[in-house]
């Protein structure tokens, strides 16, 4: 009989260990799956690694891949550091896109690191403006904000398709013939795109340096910060939060926005970094938002490691593209992460419990209660 | 009566057959007593920088009522949680039936007919007292079972062992003495052999203490072990038939209820004589200002119903003013009105001259130090660190700027944890390790470090041990000595007739009275807790 036994001191070591035994134990089991569907798992493997570091160019396109899933990753990280179980980053993504679009447009005359400076503000504002309307259902109403933020991201989706696709609206190429027929958004001034740190043949993107800054920001925040000293009594118990003093109402409200500022951050940088005109069909397809939830779920919401575990997921969509193609479907990408997932935070509960093997055995059952001797009492006062 | 007081290590000391037992001299160990229900052997278990307990023999005969007797700390609940499974001990074995035996979970004891009923309930709610009763373990087999015989047999043991309960009855309906009634049905309708209670009377009334302590008896004579874990001396007086006394991790000893009175127990627990904390009534003329007022208070309850009607009062810097009643009457309201906790329908508080709108916030800023009845969960939270704990109100002023100063914090925990004796291996150990005792004292070295000018304390003692109890006693004390005013919450009537310079009785919602304590005496105050006006 194999049962689980509550470990009571948990061993620093283990929790290095664990998660990386979960990758191999991933990599094992995705392994069975590949060959089952007729692919050479190792062959797959080492695709999978030349597709994302090892080819010219590739580790480059890896770093494109995890920027916006480190920024989607660091919101959703730091909602449910404080169980706000916002999932609504695809939205606030979106509006932040929306956003950052329609600032570097509006203001195409000013110089570059103003323009960008402006482009991340606006998309900054437009998250937190989009994440306050559950955040304020939460905090005053006590609505469910995972219905809430889920419901919201649709909204948006539909709200940037109008503005390509519906609409005669001011993000909307309507200059060519072509343009009128096929819809697309206008391109963004030269001055808007975001510049790259170029160290040999790497091309690092702007994005992704504000995103690692962002993180060490959020980890210091929550570590040594008022705010972040509020976030962590209210995650641990609201009641003590209630009977302390804090606003619980406004640090909801307030780290909700925070939450969707970050995703909107995300949209800017997609719109700044790398596609230069907002996109409706690009941003759906890559469902940024809902992939940063595993990015944050992988890290168990510490922000530092959101930096490792996007790098870890970038990999595997970069991967993915390569790997597509007539005899490699697009959902065997999806079913390798969704073993990644399962395995690491199935492995979580290693860390909290070890096994115990021993052979059944019922011990001899007591007799009851009535068919029992008495014995009277001796010492009784 | 015999004169084998300690038998740690001896045999049982019950002579064969369950014959009634002589009042003599026991035979010598070794003859054929009747083998222990079950016993520890040389348990030690360890916690991280901590020995729980340290080589541990205890043994329960069958029929038994053992008391296990210890401060908080002492390491009874860590030596029952070893006898029921819950924890493996690092050393040494429990023995049941003179067999040794290995529990893998609190499940592996049930089957062998051992069961704890724990402080803290495993009851379901919504479900009725039959459901919970059968809830894992039916005497009924097989994939059916009908509600009507489920409760008739719950009734019929019930009824056994003399114990007043509707088997029909949905949980959230009973009081908590009835719920303990539960646990314990729970376990006799499983047939335990062997029954084992954390401090089961911390929650009653002295009338369910006493018929708890009936029904333990008839557990007893019916062959049931009772471990029974007290730390009041009384109780453990009138109830037990042995007792083994624990101190710091170690049984120091195992006596005859019969041939120990309080002191030589006390002494053999604490390791020094210990007196209560009294206080003398504080001079009239010693007294500030009026620190908090409450004019004409109207609240609710939780269930929408009146909790407080039209209450006025008015503690004094200086003062202890001590609210008396039966649980249940109104004083938890009171206390969280005051603390901002619940808005009040009407009426004013005023805190230190500062009107109060009704949020903690404001009550904490007026100076407001407040020890909740409940502490880990709202008074304490207990998945963060002493430190962070004990900063829980004052980081706001603590940093310049939106930093926290971590490491002065860490510094003032290290003294707090001195001054106030608090029992932990530093500032980073979480509240959650911490005993009971501790908790308390963590909690009011914060609240007092924050200089309050008013301090209710709700239930300051309730579940602490004499040692814990009389230090929370003293700082209350010095803080009435020091001006703080004092608004004592509790449901010992001695402790508020030690402490307090008047006492206000509450009932049903209202304050019956306010009475000078050299005016008080427990008939009077009775009278009033029942509603009776003098």
């Amino acid at each position: 009989m194999i049962r689980f036994v509550a470990r009571e001191n948990v061993p620093r070591w283990l929790t290095f260990a664990v998660p990386l035994a979960s990758v191999v134990l991933a990599a094992i089991v995705a392994g069975i799956v590949l060959a089952a569907t007729g692919h050479n798992p190792l062959t797959t493997y080492r695709h999978i690694v030349q597709a994302s570091i090892t080819q010219p160019g590739a580790f480059s396109q890896t770093l494109v891949s995890m920027t916006p899933l480190m920024f989607t990753g660091l919101a959703a990280a730091v909602a449910f550091r404080m169980r706000l179980w916002n999932i609504g980053a695809e939205g606030q993504l979106y509006w932040g896109a929306i956003g950052a679009s329609g600032a570097g447009l509006l203001f195409h005359g000013l110089p570059g690191p103003l323009l960008i400076a402006v482009m991340l503000a606006v998309g900054l504002l437009a998250g937190m403006l989009w994440a306050s309307i559950p955040g304020v259902l939460r905090a005053y109403f006590n609505t469910n904000e995972i219905l809430t933020t889920l419901m919201l991201n649709y909204v948006a989706a539909n709200l940037m398709y109008y503005l390509i696709f519906d609409s005669t609206s001011y993000w909307r190429d309507l200059t060519s013939p072509s343009a009128r027929v096929f819809p697309q958004g206008k391109n963004l001034p030269a001055a808007a795109n975001w510049p790259a740190l170029q160290v040999g043949s790497l091309t690092i993107p702007f994005g992704l340096l504000f995103a690692i800054g962002l993180a060490m920001l959020l980890w210091g925040m929550i570590r040594a910060t008022r705010y972040g000293f509020e976030m962590r009594v209210l995650a641990d118990s609201p009641s003590v939060g209630k009977y302390a003093g804090i606003r619980t109402r406004r640090k909801i409200l307030s780290l909700m926005a925070l939450s969707g500022g970050i995703a909107g951050l995300g949209g800017a940088s997609q719109v700044g970094d790398f596609s230069h005109v907002l996109d409706p069909r690009g941003l759906e397809q890559a469902g940024f938002g809902y992939t940063g939830i595993v990015v944050a779920a992988l890290a168990r919401y510490n922000p530092f490691a959101v930096v490792v575990t996007s790098f870890f997921i970038g990999m595997l969509v970069n991967a993915g593209f390569a790997l597509q193609g007539p005899g490699f479907p697009v959902g065997l990408t999806g079913t390798m992460e969704g073993i990644l997932l399962f395995c690491v935070l199935g492995a979580e509960i290693f860390t909290r419990y070890r096994i115990a093997v021993r052979l059944p055995h019922r011990p001899a059952a007591a007799p009851p209660v009535e068919a029992r001797p008495a014995v009277p009492h001796g010492g009784m006062s | 009566m015999r004169n084998d007081p300690t038998m740690a290590n001896g045999q049982p000391a019950f002579p064969p057959g369950g014959t009634p037992v002589p009042d003599r001299a026991v035979e010598a160990p070794g003859d054929a007593g009747i083998a222990a229900a079950m016993a520890a052997r040389g348990i030690t278990k360890r916690f991280p920088g901590v020995v729980a307990n340290s080589r541990v023999e205890f043994e329960v005969l069958p029929g038994e009522i053992h008391a296990l007797l210890g401060e908080n700390g002492a390491g009874k609940t860590t030596l029952c949680n070893v006898l029921t499974g819950l924890y493996r001990p690092e050393e040494g074995y429990v023995e049941l039936g003179g067999e040794p035996c290995r529990f893998h979970s609190p499940r592996d004891a049930h089957e062998a007919g051992i069961f704890m009923v724990h402080q803290h309930f495993s009851l379901v709610g919504p479900l009725t007292v039959a459901e919970n009763v059968i809830l894992g373990w039916s005497r009924q087999s097989g994939m059916w079972f009908s509600p009507r015989r489920v409760e008739r047999e719950v009734a019929r043991v019930a009824e056994q062992f003399q114990m007043a309960i509707d088997p029909g009855a949905k949980i959230w309906q009973l009081s908590v003495g009835e719920q303990q009634r539960v646990e314990i049905l729970k376990a006799l309708y499983r047939r335990a052999r062997i029954l084992v209670l954390d401090e089961p009377t911390t929650v009653l009334t002295p009338q369910e203490v006493r018929q708890l302590f009936s029904t333990l008896r008839g557990m007893a004579a019916a062959g049931t072990s009772v471990v029974f874990i007290s730390h009041k001396l009384p109780e453990v007086l009138a109830v037990s038939d042995r007792v083994t006394v624990l101190r710091a991790g170690q049984a120091v000893g195992t006596v005859r209820t019969a041939d120990a009175d309080a002191r030589s127990l006390a002494h053999l627990m604490v390791g020094r004589d210990i007196v209560l904390t009294r206080r003398e009534r504080a001079a009239r003329n010693h007294l500030g200002e009026a620190v908090l007022g409450l004019d004409d208070v109207n609240a609710k309850g939780d269930l929408g119903t009146p909790a407080l009607t039209g209450v006025s009062l008015r503690v004094q810097a200086g003062e202890i003013l001590g609210v008396a009643g039966v649980a249940g009457n109104g004083q938890r309201e009171l206390a969280e009105v005051v603390a901002g906790e619940r808005p009040g329908t009407s009426g004013t508080v005023t805190i230190a001259g500062r009107p109060q709108r009704g949020t903690p916030w404001e009550a904490i800023h007026a100076g407001l130090g407040y020890v909740p009845e409940e502490r880990l969960g709202v008074g304490i939270a207990p998945g963060m660190t002493i430190a962070d704990n004990l900063m829980l109100k004052s980081y706001r002023e603590a940093g310049h700027g939106p930093v926290l100063h971590t490491k002065q914090a860490l510094q003032n925990a290290a003294e707090s944890i001195k001054r106030f004796d608090i029992v932990a291996r530093g500032p980073k150990t979480l509240a959650r390790e911490l005993s009971g005792g501790n908790i308390q004292r963590l909690l009011l070295a914060r609240e007092l470090s924050g200089h309050p000018k008013i301090l209710i304390a709700a239930s300051p003692t309730r579940g602490l041990d004499v040692a814990a109890t009389d230090s929370v006693r003293k700082i209350l004390a010095q803080s009435a000595e020091h001006g703080v005013g004092v608004l004592l919450i509790s449901e010992d009537l001695d402790e508020i007739l030690d402490l307090s310079d008047r006492i206000a009785v509450m009932y049903r919602g209202r304050v019956v009275g306010v009475v000078d304590r050299d005016d008080a005496d427990l008939d009077r105050i009775g009278l009033m807790m029942a509603g009776v006006e003098s």
